[in-house]
C-alpha cells in the first residue's frame, strides 16, 4: 500500500494490484522506438516519440483524447499501414529488428505482435473458426488434433473455454459483449504471438466483463508483452506496470505506474490525473 | 414573479401544441402522398400486367387440325429410302441419300393434306375452290409431313391421325380476333374458306391445342401461325452465357481491386467517376460502338450473339462494378482489421472474410446487371440482331436475333390481328424468364445472407 490516494481521481479501486506489479523484474528491451512521427496526410499526428517496451510487461498509454496514443499503438504492428494517408517516419525494433525495413513481411509482423480492438470483431463463423482462422493461415497446426489443441488452449487462456466448450460450432457473434471480446483476445493468443496489442479493450464493456479482462491481462502477462491503450486511469493503475502519459502527440513521460500516479514529474502528467482535462 | 413563471411555462406549452398540430399535418400529408405513389405504381403495374395476360395468354393455345392422313402411295411416288450397301463407300451412299432426299422433296406432300381436308368435310372439291382450301392449314404443314415420312417411310399406305397447324387468318377467325360482319371484301379469308373453317370447328376437325410451335418453332414468313421462339430464346440464351462469362468475373475482380487493393489517387477517382458515367449512358450508344469496334474494326460476323453478348457485357459493366463495390463497402472495416490483425495478408482478408460476406449483395448486382441485358433491345438492332433469321443458332457465332428483337420485330408484322396476341405471348415468356432471374437473386442472397 504505497500509493497514496491523493493524486488519484479515484483511488480506492485501484490500489491492491500495484505492488505486485512493481515487484516484477523487467528490463530486457523487447520492443524500441526512436523518433516515431505519424503524419495524416498534412496534419502530424506524433511528433517524435521514443519508448522502450520490456519484456513481459504491462504497459499502459494513457491522455486525453485525440492524444496520439491509438495512433502509436497502431504503429507497433503497422495496422496504420492499411490507412492510405498515413505516414510513419522514425524507427521502431522488434528484437532489434527494424519493423519498417522494406524487406519487413508485415505478416510475420503481425503474427508476432498480435492486437485486440476496442469493440469486439469476431469473424461472423463459429467460435472454433473464430479461433483456428489464425493458427490454420499461418501453418502453425499440421492435423485436427493439433488445431483442436490450439482451440482448446487458447480459449483456456482467455478463461472462456468453460463457457464455450459446449457450443463450439455456434457463432462467435452470438456471445455477450465480454465473451465476445475474450473471443477476440483468444484468437490473437492462438497465433502465439510475443506481443499484444490492446487498444481500449474493456471500453465498449460492462465492469463485470472489464474485471474478467483485467484479470485475463494479469494471467497472460505472465508469458506475454501486453501493451495497451487506456481511456480509465484507474485501469491503468490497476493492471499495468508502467504507464506512458501523452499529450497532444507528445509522449510526456513514462514510469512505473506508481511513479505515474504518486509523484508525477511533468506537470501536465499531474493536471492529467488529478482531473483538470481531459 | 413565480406567476409570470407559470404564465410562460403555460405560453410555451401553448406554443408547442400548436405547432405540434401543424406537424400532424405535414405527416399526414406526406404519408398520404407516399401510399398514393405507391397504389399508382401498383395500379399501373397491374393494368400492364392484367393487358399483357389478357391478350398472351389465348396465343398458347393455338387453332389445330386433328385429322386422318393416308400417305397415299400413288401420291408418294418414291422408292424405299436407301440404306447403306456393304462395300459401299461412304461417299457413294451420301450421294444416294441426297438424291433420295431430292426426290422426295420433289413430291407434292400438299395433295396428301387437301385428300385428308376433302375426307374430314365429306365433300369433293372443285380444283378452283383448291386455292380456298389451302387457306386452311397452314404452309409449313407440308414440309412437316415431308421430314416425318423421311424420317418413318413405313408410313407408306398407311393412315395416321396428326395435329397441323390451321392458318394464321383461320387462327384468327375462330378466335374471333376479327369482325365476322365484316364485308367480303376487307375480309382476310375467302367465304368459302371461312364456311368450311366453321364446319371443321363444328366437327371438332380443328380444335383449340397448347402451341408447341410456339416453343419449338423459329420465326417465319411464310407459315406464320407457326412462328415460334425458339431461334430468339437461343439467342438470348447464348447472348446471357456471353454476359455472365465476361461481365460478372471482370465487373466482380475490378470492383475488388479498386475498393480493396487500388490506392486512392486522382487516377483511381478519375476512373471512378468515368464508371458512374458509363453507367447512365443510353445503351443505344453502346449499339453503336459495337457496330464500330465488334464488327466494323474486328470484323467480327454481323448478328452474332457473341457480338450482341460483348455489347451487352459494356453496358453491364458498370451496373456490376457499381453493386459490387457498394457491397464491399458496406462491409464493416472491423472484420477487415480482424483478419490483417491476425497476420493474415490483404488478399487473404478479402478472399477468407470481405467477399463471402459481400457475395450476396454482388449475386444480386450482377443478376440484376444480366436481367437488365436480358431485356435490352436497342443495341442489338444496331448490330444486325433485327435480322429475319430462320434457323436456330448452334454457336454464338451464327446469326440469331433475340427476344426482346423478336417483340419489337412481331409487334411490326402487318398481321395484326394474329401477331398482337403473339407479341404479347412473347413478352410472357420474356417476363417470366426475368422474373425467374429475380427469384434466383432473390434466393441466393437468402441463402449467403450471413449476419454478425
Amino acid at each position: 500500500m504505497n500509493i497514496p490516494a491523493q493524486p488519484m481521481a479515484t483511488s480506492s479501486v485501484s490500489v491492491g494490484s500495484g505492488e505486485s506489479r512493481v515487484s516484477k523484474a523487467k528490463d530486457k528491451v523487447k520492443m524500441n522506438a526512436q523518433d516515431v512521427k505519424v503524419f495524416y496526410g498534412d496534419a502530424q499526428a506524433i511528433n517524435g516519440i521514443d519508448l522502450d517496451i520490456y519484456e513481459n510487461e504491462v504497459l499502459a498509454f494513457i491522455g486525453p483524447s485525440g492524444c496520439g496514443k491509438s495512433t502509436f499503438l497502431r504503429c507497433l504492428n503497422r495496422m496504420n499501414d492499411t490507412i492510405d494517408i498515413c505516414r510513419v517516419e522514425g524507427k521502431i525494433t522488434l528484437d532489434q529488428n527494424d519493423i519498417y525495413a522494406p524487406d519487413r513481411d508485415v505478416v510475420l509482423l503481425r503474427a508476432q505482435v498480435g492486437i485486440v480492438f476496442q469493440k469486439p470483431n469476431p469473424f461472423p463463423k463459429s467460435i472454433y473458426e473464430n479461433i483456428a482462422y489464425g493458427p490454420r493461415l499461418h501453418g502453425l497446426a499440421r492435423r485436427k488434433a493439433e488445431l483442436d489443441d490450439i482451440v482448446e488452449s487458447s480459449l483456456r487462456r482467455a478463461g472462456l473455454w468453460e463457457e464455450v466448450k459446449d457450443r463450439l460450432d455456434q457463432p462467435g457473434t452470438g456471445l455477450s459483449g465480454g465473451q465476445q471480446q475474450r473471443l477476440c483476445i483468444a484468437r490473437t493468443v492462438a497465433v502465439s504471438p510475443d506481443i499484444i496489442l490492446m487498444d481500449e479493450p474493456c471500453s465498449a464493456l460492462d465492469p463485470i466483463a472489464t474485471a474478467k479482462v483485467e484479470q485475463l491481462i494479469d494471467e497472460l502477462s505472465e508469458s506475454y508483452t501486453i501493451v495497451m491503450v487506456t481511456h480509465n486511469m484507474q485501469q491503468a493503475a490497476r493492471v499495468a506496470d508502467r504507464t506512458a502519459f501523452f499529450h497532444m502527440g507528445d509522449l510526456v513521460e513514462v514510469d512505473t505506474t506508481d511513479q505515474i500516479f504518486t509523484n508525477p514529474q511533468d506537470q501536465r502528467t499531474h493536471d492529467y490525473i488529478t482531473g483538470r482535462f481531459g | 414573479m413565480s406567476i409570470s413563471i407559470e404564465q410562460r411555462r403555460q405560453h410555451r406549452l401553448m406554443t408547442i401544441e400548436k405547432s405540434l398540430a401543424k406537424r400532424h399535418r405535414k405527416e399526414n400529408a406526406f404519408r398520404r402522398m407516399g401510399l398514393l405513389a405507391v397504389v399508382t405504381g401498383m395500379t399501373l403495374v397491374a393494368i400492364l400486367f392484367i393487358s399483357i395476360l389478357m391478350r398472351g395468354v389465348p396465343a398458347f393455345w393455338q387453332a389445330t387440325f386433328y385429322m386422318d392422313v393416308y400417305f397415299d402411295p400413288e401420291v408418294v411416288q418414291l422408292e424405299p429410302k436407301p440404306e447403306r450397301e456393304s462395300g459401299e463407300s461412304q461417299f457413294a451412299f451420301n450421294e444416294r441419300y441426297s438424291q433420295w432426299l431430292t426426290r422426295a422433296g420433289l413430291v407434292n406432300w400438299q395433295t396428301l393434306i387437301d385428300n385428308a381436308l376433302e375426307e374430314a368435310l365429306g365433300e369433293e372439291v372443285e380444283p378452283r375452290q383448291l386455292r380456298d382450301l389451302r387457306a386452311l392449314v397452314t404452309s409449313g404443314e407440308r414440309y412437316a409431313l415431308r421430314d416425318r415420312f423421311v424420317e418413318d417411310p413405313s408410313l407408306l399406305g398407311q393412315t395416321v391421325e396428326l395435329k397441323m397447324l390451321a392458318s394464321a387468318n383461320v387462327d384468327v377467325w375462330i378466335k374471333g380476333n376479327i369482325d365476322r360482319d365484316l364485308p367480303d371484301a376487307r375480309q382476310q379469308l375467302s367465304a368459302q374458306t371461312r364456311t368450311w373453317a366453321d364446319q371443321l370447328e363444328e366437327q371438332g376437325v380443328i380444335r383449340n391445342a397448347f402451341s408447341t410451335s410456339l416453343f419449338l418453332n423459329t420465326d417465319s414468313r411464310s407459315s406464320l401461325a407457326s412462328a415460334g421462339l425458339a431461334g430468339a430464346f437461343m439467342g438470348s440464351l447464348f447472348m446471357m452465357v456471353v454476359v455472365i462469362g465476361l461481365s460478372v468475373p471482370l465487373g466482380v475482380s475490378s470492383a475488388i481491386y479498386l475498393e480493396e487493393f487500388a490506392p486512392k489517387n486522382r487516377l483511381t477517382d478519375l476512373i471512378e467517376i468515368n464508371i458512374n458515367n458509363l453507367a447512365a449512358v443510353p445503351s443505344i450508344v453502346f449499339g453503336l460502338l459495337g457496330a464500330s469496334i465488334f464488327i466494323g474494326y474486328l470484323r467480327l460476323p454481323l448478328s452474332a450473339p457473341l457480338v450482341g453478348g460483348l455489347v451487352l457485357t459494356l453496358m453491364t459493366l458498370p451496373t456490376i462494378i457499381i453493386a459490387t463495390r457498394a457491397s464491399l463497402r458496406s462491409i464493416p472495416p472491423s472484420i477487415r482489421q480482424a483478419a490483417l490483425g491476425i497476420g493474415a495478408s490483404r488478399v487473404q482478408t478479402v478472399f477468407h472474410h470481405v467477399l463471402p460476406l459481400a457475395l450476396p449483395g454482388i449475386l444480386t448486382g450482377s443478376i440484376l446487371g444480366v436481367a437488365q441485358a436480358l431485356g435490352e433491345t436497342a443495341p442489338l438492332l444496331l448490330i444486325g440482331m433485327n435480322a429475319f433469321v430462320a434457323n436456330v443458332p448452334g454457336t454464338p457465332l451464327d446469326q440469331s436475333t433475340a427476344l426482346p428483337v423478336q417483340i419489337y420485330l412481331w409487334q411490326g408484322n402487318e398481321l395484326r390481328n394474329f401477331f398482337e396476341a403473339r407479341t404479347s405471348a412473347a413478352i410472357i415468356v420474356l417476363l417470366g424468364l426475368m422474373l425467374s432471374l429475380n427469384a434466383l437473386a432473390i434466393w441466393l442472397r437468402k441463402k449467403f445472407e450471413t449476419r454478425w
